[in-house]
């Protein structure tokens, strides 16, 4: 848990920051290389949450914005480890997690597609790891939706995981894809990340050892964040 | 010629956080109630914290010099004492009635972020040399495929930006200036204009770290 300086980021195995096949990255992606800076504790240290932030109904999609009924869609559990490249567990990592309903349709004032929201669902929830860095959390299964970039463009249904782990370094936003999607291979958002293995880990199968029988299926979707060097040898004697 | 395997996982690849960040991020600012009773990050300090109390504002600014009316932009930094908050801070017990973290969903109309912070002690370098006061910056936003990292040091700091080791390693010195915000009084409290721009001739330096 606590040590030395993150492993080096594999920007190849990252998307790029410019990616034409993504509109939008065209103008927002900097063009000089970015300055390597080994951790310093401005880095290595993070904001920790508490279990007192998190509500009893904060990872349960179906229930935190109810209002007076259920939300229509596809019931399913989704659930994992955030583990760090040396294959622990991260106990104590905030997820944040947010999505559309099952028509494809956010809850935001700038949302202007047509499919219609569902007044019983918000579609944001969070949760800390366990002790072993597992989670869970329970939602309806979000539709794909169209966006302006080509004209023909769609989402694959997608879930966006926010995720704190201890240190700075470490934070990470990334979307989770359910498996069997015909949508995934066609999407630009997808196709930022060069390698189709990295694609791959993005790509939750479908769980039915974890599902709740007559109710809910599960998907499992785990997540990696960056591994941590240990201290022992290290003299502190580099700098410039 | 045949090794043992090194099994490292690979860490999880990265996505945009989208347009609608604020719905996961910040979501009674996005217009959701009622589901946490306040936005992550939303406050930092309380009526007992202690240090000079600032603010630090900004917008994000496209390559084609339009700001950023979805960006979320998030902050990290030491208490007045230079200690941080949390359990990964081994030199000392940061002040109780400090976050050290923030989160800012910008204005959804002109797009400027707000922080109601304080102004942040020295830490040290990896070889116990003080750096400069700065705050840890993490920038997310539709069309950013990866969180962007920078820092933010301050205007009125000149002798101890002239000595911070990370700001001294920058190799084209005309860059550094965009690190540095000014100290303005904007209002009732100490303001510093921190305008981060993404791409372009006054590219902001990023940091891959």
């Amino acid at each position: 848990m606590s040590g030395g300086s993150f492993f080096q980021r594999d920007r190849n195995w990252h998307p790029a920051a410019y990616t034409p096949g993504y509109k939008t990255s065209v103008t927002r992606s900097p063009q000089k290389a970015p300055i390597s800076l080994d951790n310093t504790v401005s880095e290595m240290t993070g904001p920790v949450f508490g279990h007192d932030l998190i509500g009893e109904t904060d990872n349960d999609l179906l229930r935190n914005f109810a209002h007076g009924g259920e939300p229509i869609g596809q019931r399913i559990i989704v659930h994992g480890r955030v583990l760090d490249e040396t294959g622990r567990g991260v106990p104590g990592a905030l997820l944040e997690f947010w999505q559309a309903n099952a028509g494809g349709r956010y809850r935001h004032k700038k949302e202007t597609y047509l499919a219609p929201l569902d007044p019983n669902f918000g579609g944001c929830g969070r949760t800390l790891t366990d002790a072993d860095g597992s989670y869970r959390l329970r939602t309806i299964k979000p539709g794909a939706y169209p966006w302006p970039n080509g004209v023909n463009d769609w989402r694959p249904a997608h879930i966006h995981f926010s995720v704190f782990g201890h240190g700075f370094a470490q934070r990470l936003i990334t979307q989770m894809y359910f498996e069997g999607d015909p949508l995934i291979w066609r999407c630009p958002i997808v196709a930022t990340i060069p390698d189709r293995a990295a694609v791959e880990r993005l790509i939750a199968p479908l769980d039915m050892n974890n599902a709740v029988p007559m109710d809910s299926r599960a998907y499992r979707f785990d997540i990696v964040l960056r591994g941590r060097r240990s201290t022992l040898f290290e003299n502190r004697t580099e700098g410039n | 010629m045949m090794a043992q395997p090194l099994a490292y996982l690979k860490e999880s690849p990265s996505q945009t956080a989208g347009p609608y960040v604020h719905i996961g991020c910040t979501p009674n600012y996005s217009g959701i109630e009622g589901v946490y009773a306040e936005d992550l990050g939303a406050r930092m300090v309380d009526a007992e914290t202690q240090g000079e109390r600032i603010r630090i504002v900004g917008r994000v600014f496209d390559g084609v010099g339009t700001a950023l009316k979805d960006a979320l932009v998030e902050i990290w930094q030491a208490d007045a004492q230079g200690l941080y908050p949390g359990p990964s801070e081994t030199r000392g017990t940061a002040d109780p009635h400090f976050s050290g973290f923030g989160r800012s969903p910008g204005d959804m109309t002109t797009g400027e972020f707000v922080f109601e912070t304080i102004k942040p002690g020295k830490v040290p370098f990896k070889d116990g040399r003080p750096q400069a006061p700065h705050v840890t910056v993490w920038i997310v936003a539709r069309g950013i495929n990866l969180g962007l990292h920078t820092r933010m040091y301050f205007g009125d700091e000149e002798a101890a930006n002239a000595a911070d080791p990370v700001l001294a390693r920058i190799e084209h010195r005309a860059r550094v200036q965009t690190l540095i915000a000014p100290r303005t009084q904007e209002g009732d409290v100490p303001t510093y204009r921190f305008d981060i721009h993404l791409q372009g001739e006054n590219e902001t330096i990023f940091f891959d770290i």
